[in-house]
């Protein structure tokens, strides 16, 4: 498992406020992130076991591949060697260690 | 232990959704196969018998795709039930394969880490071999199989002789003659599925070797299908083929299917003497069973469309893109395929809705799928169209009769929509459910096995018709001509059946909203299938003669007696109205409770009965 990410600034960002593009790997699955606060019952166990069946464990190399029209949303994520469809919502529960920010935006910039 | 061994063997095939699984189950079985449903849900039950080299008798079952045992969907319920021996009527298998996309092995390791502990002989089978192989992923099958503790094999599903390597194992296996242990099986945490992955991410470390090159195809289509814009307008273009082709493609055969029951009606009609018996078989059995299975070249050509695309691997990318547009009633992307097949017939529709996994989106999605507009709907809507609305264009190239047949299909999912959120957001609250889909590698789809589950879907309408339609039917015709007509009567014989009576009866309740004693009469035995209202009103206006000959009569007299404000009325009531015996009864056994039947009739009756009263005042008041 390649999981060590090299670079001291990398960064830290929920997945669901990443724009396509991004790459990077699971760091944490479950947690609900910072900036999120009052939806907090989204994070729950059942969504954290959901996540992690479909392939979003820790380590796992991660990058959104496609973004829906209306809102941008949902994202189409390759998560090793799988492809998922995810909303943004749900995809908030998972934090990665970003390598690459995103195609356009060098800064990871992304409005959700 | 003698009885175990004196019957066949039983194996069950179980893996992720997408793996291959059910390829894997017809090159086993090939036609062998019946299709039904587990007692009690409307999962479908799939089974297959075949022979090993060895000469042993097994039957197979596909057990619905999961990605763990926990059964958050009916579907998931039935496969953890059925391994762990706890579904009713259904013996526990005596051996498991575990089928694998050999190409993506890592949610399917996780998952063999799960089942190897419930107690039954387990087989690895590493499906879509050629493909690993082709993108130059190497495994090792027999170090895999010592590390793991099971035996693991190859297969290719789509070749010949791809499943030689399972069947000499599964010889093997059963001539170990291993027991079935009780099941030990408990809910995964999700510290559990973590070291399930750690556990399948070493097995793949050691034993798998995959070169860079990955599925650069399914990317590259994705970059197109997927695109926020373009892949909107592919969906839309591939909607309205199917669309074209249900319409246009199924006309001939519907209109032979047609011919034939009528033909057969005839046959009766002249070789029986009259009276109740000759009534019973020819009005009653083949004409109301014929109304139904006419729909079934549309049926399969819809669901031609709907598993060739499923098998290619669209519909999880149709799903992606129509999330949002129904995820803003609080729907969930896959509703689409379920109200897609409504548009044909919303019993199918509704069988389909068992994908979804949480209870109140599946059944938000059961409760609109009759308002899309079903092919039953549309000889009323011709009718009353072709009779009312004037054939000329619209600002030069809209013809007029279509805008109105597109208007009542706008208004049928405009409203659906609504009331999808009404139920979402005032009678099931809470938070909405996740969209979490795997989107599957694309893959060529195999002929054989779309043409097997067209028959299959086909198979299930027709069994469907054969039952419960029949038995509808039978009470319908017996409302319609019992008591009969007395002696010297004047007027059509249903004007003195129960019918007549029920329809002179409703005529007060029904004069608000337009609706003469002739509709009133006709809508009774327009229960059976929305379409068999234009027959009853036939009858009701004792128009004589057969197929177009007998529509283009009645449409000049009910042009004649009704005003344009009465058949505006009848058409918005058509949109929304209950008219389907069939649906409810399906309604009732997917949710295996009269409650949602109760509820879709109430609310059905309820939007009709106040759209046709807005459309008929306001009509009046105009002037129509």
């Amino acid at each position: 498992m390649s999981t060590e990410v090299h670079q001291a600034d990398s960064e830290v960002q929920a997945l669901g406020r990443g724009a396509k593009g991004l790459r990077g790997t699971v760091v944490s699955v479950g947690q609900n992130p910072a900036g999120s606060a009052g939806d907090a019952d989204a994070f729950d166990d059942e969504l954290e076991r959901r996540l992690l069946e479909i392939g979003f464990v820790e380590g796992a190399q991660v990058e959104i591949l496609h973004e829906g029209f209306w809102g941008r949303d949902p994202i189409a994520v390759k998560v090793d060697d799988t492809s998922v469809a995810i909303r943004r919502r749900e995809a908030n529960a998972i934090l990665v260690r970003v390598s690459k920010a995103s195609d356009a935006d060098p800064q990871g910039g992304s409005r959700v | 232990m003698s009885e175990v061994m004196a019957r066949e063997l039983r194996v069950a095939l179980a893996g992720n959704p997408n793996c291959g699984k059910t390829a894997l189950f017809n090159a086993l079985t090939g036609s062998h196969q019946k299709v039904a449903n587990y007692p009690g849900v409307t999962v479908e039950r799939k089974e297959g018998g075949f022979t090993t080299p060895a000469g042993r008798q097994v039957v197979a079952i596909d057990l619905p795709g999961t990605y763990g045992l926990r059964g958050r969907s009916p579907d998931e319920v039935v496969t953890r039930d059925a391994i762990l021996g706890k579904l009713e009527g259904e013996i526990r298998p005596d051996l498991l394969i575990c089928v694998a996309d050999a190409t993506n092995l890592r949610l399917s390791l996780r998952l063999v880490f799960e089942l190897k502990n419930c107690g039954i002989p387990i087989l690895l089978a590493l499906n879509m071999y050629d493909i690993a192989e082709y993108r130059g992923i190497k495994i090792d099958a027999e170090g895999m199989s010592r590390e793991i503790g099971i035996p693991v094999v190859t297969t290719v599903a789509i070749s010949n002789d791809g499943t030689a390597a399972l069947l000499q194992k599964v010889d093997e296996l059963a001539a170990l003659k291993q027991t079935v242990q009780p099941a030990v099986w408990r809910e995964q945490s999700a510290e559990d599925v973590r070291a399930s992955h750690h556990a399948a991410e070493q097995i793949i470390g050691r034993f798998v070797k995959a070169s860079a090159a990955a599925d650069d195809w399914t990317r590259r289509i994705d970059n197109v299908l997927l695109h926020p814009v373009a892949g909107i307008v592919i969906l839309l273009a591939v909607l309205f083929l199917i669309f074209q082709a249900v319409f246009s493609w199924a006309a001939p055969f519907m209109d032979l299917i047609k011919a034939g029951f009528d033909a057969i009606a005839v046959l009766i009609r002249s070789s029986l003497p009259e009276g109740m018996l000759s009534s019973l078989l020819a009005d009653g059995i083949v004409a109301g069973v014929g109304a139904v299975v006419v729909f079934l070249p549309q049926i399969m050509i819809l669901f031609f469309f709907i598993i060739l695309l499923e098998d290619f691997g669209y519909m999880a990318r149709a799903a992606f893109l129509m999330d949002r547009v129904i995820g803003g009633v609080g729907l969930h992307g896959r509703s689409f395929i379920p109200l897609l097949s409504s548009f044909a017939c919303a019993i199918p529709g509704i069988m389909a809705t068992r994908v979804i996994e949480n209870r109140r989106q599946r059944l938000a999605t059961i409760m609109i799928a009759p308002l899309m507009t079903c092919s039953a709907r549309i000889p009323v809507y011709t009718l009353i169209i072709a009779a009312f609305v004037p054939d000329r264009s619209v600002g030069g190239f809209i013809n007029l009769q279509g805008l109105v047949m597109f208007g009542l299909y706008a208004a049928g999912i405009i409203s659906a929509f609504a009331v999808a959120f009404v139920f979402r957001h005032f009678v099931w609250k809470g938070k909405s459910e996740p969209f979490i889909m795997e989107l599957p590698g694309y893959k060529r789809p195999r002929v054989q096995s779309v043409l097997m589950g067209v028959l299959q879907r086909a198979f299930v309408f027709l069994r469907r018709a054969g039952t419960i339609i029949l038995a509808m039917m039978i009470l319908i015709w017996f409302l319609s001509t019992v008591p009969g007509a007395p002696e010297g009567a004047s007027g059509p014989a249903i004007n003195y059946s129960f019918a007549g009576i029920i329809g002179h009866a409703l005529q007060p309740i029904l004069a608000p909203i337009g609706f003469n004693w002739q509709i009133a009469i006709a809508l009774i035995p327009g229960l059976a299938a929305r379409e068999v209202a234009v027959g009853a009103l036939a009858t009701v206006y004792a128009v004589a003669g057969q197929g177009d000959a007998a529509r283009e009569a009645l449409g000049a007299t009910i042009g004649g007696q009704w005003s344009l404000a009465t058949a505006l009325a009848l058409l918005a009531w058509y949109v929304f109205a209950p008219q389907c015996a069939s649906t409810l009864a399906v309604v009732k056994r997917e949710t295996a409770s009269w409650k949602w039947p109760v509820v879709m009739f109430i609310y059905m009756m309820a939007l009709a009965y106040i759209a046709a009263f807005i459309v008929f005042q306001t009509a009046r008041v105009m002037g129509g």
